[in-house]
Parts: structure tokens; sequence; C-alpha cells
């Protein structure tokens, strides 16, 4: 019986509109992580990044974005994981990526093993990670 | 949730002093599931998925009401370790790791809490650095694990002050 993903399929790239700062205000204030190195340049001056910096997490939600479009609504996210190997920028385009790396059968789904990243211009990797996720088997 | 001062003397971040709070959770907190806080969050992550924004959508969905993105969870107030002072703000955040159980929607009232699961010195490129890990539990109101993540916090040896 066939399956809908299969190993060696990407996921993606999907990019993101540039970084803004308004965003990381936005992310902010909705997530409610105020660490000022994502907000006071100042700040993030002090502390050795040259700026501010997009949150981690902002970057995470991006690659859990183009996770859940592939997936579709009939299927689960079961796990995701990412390290944060470089940072996002105001102005960067992030784009996410993925792979499949395993995919097998169990009672009615089909679960799909994938790592996944996240890039800004000229290939700089910021995200590195993996994800697990089921779609229902079609028999 | 911290707030930035910027006359503080740089808090003491060593390993030795967070070690005496390894595995101690703080105790559950409620957290209300928001309708609004969903799209507020789903905004501000540039999503236009309507299972987060369109409630009516959301209605005729198998999740019959808005659904919470797969890192909403960020959102919910975990408490704090009884005895532990621990300021975020200049911390690089390492890793993140999540499992998810059932899926988290608006309506919901979750019970959350973290837990000190590792502290770890460590030599890195730039320089010593102390990696600081905390799990993050939301169970249902039943006492249902809903979603676990792990959090890896970075602290760089040498602040450039």
């Amino acid at each position: 019986m066939g399956t809908r993903f299969a190993r060696g399929e990407t996921i993606g790239p999907v990019s993101m509109p540039p970084v803004t700062r308004i965003q990381l205000v936005q992310y902010a204030d909705a997530s409610g992580d105020f660490n000022p190195i994502h907000t006071v340049d100042q700040f993030a001056q002090a502390v050795g990044l040259g700026g501010v910096i997009a949150h981690g997490m902002l970057t995470m939600a991006f690659v859990g974005e183009m996770l859940t479009q592939v997936i579709g609504e009939a299927g689960d996210l079961l796990q995701f994981s990412v390290r944060f190997t470089d940072m996002v920028r105001p102005g960067d385009v992030v784009t996410c990526q993925g792979r499949i790396e395993r995919v097998e059968i169990r009672d009615a789904w089909e679960i799909a093993e994938c790592d996944v990243s996240a890039a800004v211009a000229s290939d700089r990797t910021v995200v590195q990670g993996k994800a697990v996720f089921r779609v229902p088997h079609a028999t | 949730m911290s707030v930035y001062r910027g006359d503080e003397e740089e808090m003491d971040m060593g390993a030795d002093r967070l070690r005496p709070f390894l595995g101690k959770s703080s105790d559950p907190v409620r957290n209300e599931v928001e309708k609004r806080a969903i799209r507020k969050f789903a905004r501000a992550i540039g999503s236009n998925n309507p299972l987060y924004l369109d409630e009516e959508y959301a209605q005729r969905s198998r999740y019959g009401r808005l659904l919470a993105p797969p890192t909403f969870s960020r959102t919910f107030d975990y408490g704090s370790i009884p005895g532990l002072d621990f300021p975020r703000d200049g911390l690089l955040h390492g890793e993140q790791a999540y499992e998810y159980f059932r899926p988290i929607l608006a309506g919901d009232t979750v019970y959350c809490s973290m837990e000190l699961t590792d502290v770890v010195e460590k030599q890195g490129r730039s320089g010593a650095m102390t990696l600081v890990v905390f799990t993050y539990r939301v169970l249902s109101e039943g006492g249902e694990l809903l979603e676990r993540s792990r959090s890896t916090l970075i602290r760089r040896g040498q602040g450039e002050e």
C-alpha cells in the first residue's frame, strides 16, 4: 500500500517576509518573552550581540507553520525539536525546509520523521532540527 | 516575566548556585487558553492558518474550537521554582524540543509547571558557557499530559560589558 510521504521527499522551501522590529515587539507581546535582547538595541549591544536579534522561538514558529501546512488538518505533529545555531536579525528573510527521513505505517496512521531547518540569506543555517508527525493512512 | 533593569549587577548564573534546584518544580499554574491570545500569537508569527484565526472554520474542523499553534505554549505562565531567582535577560536560547500528546484548544483550562532538569558547564567556541535546561509540562484539568517541552538556555561565561 502506498504512503502519502516518501523517504527523501523534500518539504518546502518556504520563505517568510523579512523579519521586522515591529514583529519582534509583537512577538514579545504575544509570547510574554520580553528579553530585551530582542527589542532594545543598547541592551543587545551591551551583552555582545551587536544589536537586537529575533526570538529563536519566532524562527521555530516559522518552521512549525511549514510543518502544519504539510501535515494538513487530518494529521498531527507529534514531536518537534530544534537547535538554534545562528542569529536572525531584523531584515532577514527566513527560509524553512525539510526532508522526510523515515516513513512507517502504524495502525491507521502513516508516521513520518523529517529533518527540518531554517536559513537566512546566503544559506546561513539558523535552525536545525527534527519533527515527527502522523497522517491518516489511506487504505 | 522578566523586566530589564539596566543598573543591575550581573547576576550570578554559576552552575553551583543552580544545582541545588535540580529536579525541583514550580507549583502548577492555572492558565486559560484564550481565543484572543491564540489569534494574537498567530498574527505575530505571520500565520494565516484559519484553524488559529477563524472561529467558524475551526468549529467545522475536527477540533471544534480554535487550535493553538505548535509553539503557543510559550505564552503560558509556568510559575517559578521556589527559591530560584533566575533572570533570563541576556540569555541565549540554545535548543527547544516539544512532545505533543493532545491538541491545546481555545477554551481549555490548563495547568503548567516547570522543572529545572539539567545544568551543564561547557567550553564552547566562544569560551566558557553554562547550559541550563528546563522541562515544561502542560496538563489538562483532568491531569492528562497535553504537552511536554524542554528548553536549553545558554549563558556565555564572559559578558562583554
